[in-house]
């Protein structure tokens, strides 16, 4: 029944699958995430207490949910290598980690650009804010272990522990903003039932998670074929692939 | 490592020697006790450490009493936090270079176990030294002193929680070159929860608030530490010793 779940661990068939995905992908999330711009910067009403600068909540709100939504990938796929000892998955949570880390810091970014006009200041340590921060040093950290261990066996499960360790943080930032009530909003769309924004604004927002989400469904497949051809670069199917063979790569 | 032997090692037959779980973390303790006994620069620095940069925030921040008073839990918590951290490098790193960790590994008793057993001494020799002498720094930091039992108190649950915690980034950085530092990259992020819950009790104890609901998170992050640190530094450890570095 779960045969087919095999064949994920084939690294010549996760190269071509997402070789197939990867255009698709990209195209979509292009096509995506130019319709969510044009709905949420041109579309949407101007806010009634912010303004136009409410705006920025088009990239800051994906961007936030994708940092921890990465680290939930990675270290869910940490896991799965610890446990099965499936190669594939530490390749996704390596190539997760940079990515995830440039989301965190696109949040704050983006948070302290609105914090700036809404607030009246850059930065407030504040218990999201801060946990935020926490996150992004986590993924330093997860880097950082990958990258001080030399063996790549005991780098990979070494920095899979840290991953999986690091989880407990995630419930902490999400609920930040509830357990400490100062300064930033609490969730806009996710309260079931009575959402606090017009669909005119929602729409936009949410056509853009799907979008950030797809970015890095891109980047992720991107990385990830990378990775293989890096582990298995000895490998006859690699030096067998077009590619390779047509760059000459193989014949150093 | 020549007085406690007989009690790990089989004793001359195929089969490992069972051990209790108590005897086997008595054992444990008492081996450590006395290598850290004998050790003297093992406990004396960190308290050294917590004592030196504690005194620095007068000189840094200014004298006013008003002011050291309203920063002290802060600084008593950030200070013991890096002492911990400091002293986190010398739990594992030698018994790592001697090869008495990967004899430990090998034992066949268990690995959990015996990372409790050196995470608990540990803190009978960084922890409980701050915890002593936290009193004394937070009447010079003009804390009310009815607040300095919570302080203690929090400092007791904090440190222990802190030392489990920081066993999983000692375990996972062990035998690399800087340690050190990765070692504070890794365990600070995971270590700020405690850090909060700590500090916000002293804070309320001495504005004549109840402490006790963060008192009582600073239990629950102890006990969820206690139980998973130590599995999950074993785990690191076996990742350590096996691989070749």
């Amino acid at each position: 029944m779960f045969k087919w779940i095999h064949r994920f661990g084939s690294a010549p068939f996760v190269y071509r699958l997402a070789g197939l995905l990867g255009p698709w992908v990209g195209w979509l999330c292009l096509i995506v995430m130019l319709v969510g711009l044009y709905l949420g910067l041109i579309v949407a009403p101007a806010d009634y207490e912010q303004g136009e600068s409410y705006r920025i909540i088009y990239v800051h709100v994906p961007a936030a949910i994708l940092s921890m939504f990465v680290y939930v990938v990675m270290a869910v796929s940490s896991a799965v290598f610890l446990i099965w000892r499936m190669k594939l998955a530490d390749v996704v949570a390596q190539a997760s980690a940079p990515i995830g880390a440039s989301f965190t810091f696109l949040a704050l970014v983006t948070g302290s650009l609105w914090g700036k006009p809404m607030w009246g200041t850059w930065w407030i340590w504040d218990g999201r804010l801060t946990s935020e921060l926490l996150l992004l040093f986590l993924y330093f950290g997860y880097m950082a272990l990958r990258a001080a261990i030399e063996h790549p066996q005991s780098a990979a499960r070494a920095a899979a522990v840290l991953a999986v360790v690091g989880v407990v943080n995630i419930p902490i930032i999400h609920y930040s903003v509830e357990w400490w009530s100062t300064l930033h909003q609490p969730a806009t769309i996710t309260k079931i039932g009575k959402p606090s924004i017009h669909p005119s604004m929602a729409v936009p927002l949410l056509l853009m998670i799907f979008g950030f989400q797809l970015l890095y469904l891109y980047i992720v497949l991107l990385r990830t074929r990378i990775g293989i051809l890096q582990r298995e670069a000895r490998t006859s199917w690699v030096a067998n692939l077009p590619e390779i063979e047509s760059s000459g790569a193989n014949r150093v | 490592m020549t007085s406690d032997k007989s009690a790990l090692q089989s004793n001359d037959t195929a089969e490992p020697l069972t051990v209790g779980i108590l005897s086997l973390l008595t054992c444990i303790i008492k081996r450590e006790w006395l290598v850290a006994f004998r050790n003297p620069g093992q406990w004396v620095n960190p308290l050294l450490f917590f004592v030196v940069v504690v005194s620095l925030f007068p000189l840094g921040v200014g004298p006013s009493p008003a002011t050291l008073a309203s920063i002290a839990p802060g600084v008593l918590w950030v200070s013991s936090l890096l002492a911990v951290l400091l002293s986190l490098g010398t739990l594992f790193d030698a018994d790592y270079a001697d090869g008495t960790l990967e004899q430990l590994v090998l034992s066949g008793q268990s690995l959990p176990l015996i990372v409790l057993g050196k995470v608990l001494v540990h803190w009978l020799l960084s922890g409980l030294p701050l915890l002593l002498v936290s009193p004394l720094l937070a009447l010079l930091f003009n804390l009310p002193v009815a607040s300095i039992p919570v302080l203690m108190l929090s400092l007791l649950l904090g440190t222990l929680t802190l030392s489990l915690i920081g066993s999983i980034g000692a375990a996972l950085t062990v035998g690399l070159n800087q340690a050190g530092v990765l070692l504070s990259l890794l365990v600070l992020p995971l270590c700020v929860p405690v850090l909060i819950f700590g500090s916000s009790a002293v804070l309320a104890a001495a504005s004549d608030l109840g402490a006790g609901g963060q008192l009582l998170i600073l239990a629950a992050c102890l006990l969820l530490a206690l139980a998973l640190a130590p599995l999950t530094a074993a785990l690191a450890l076996r990742i350590g010793v096996s691989g070749t570095r």
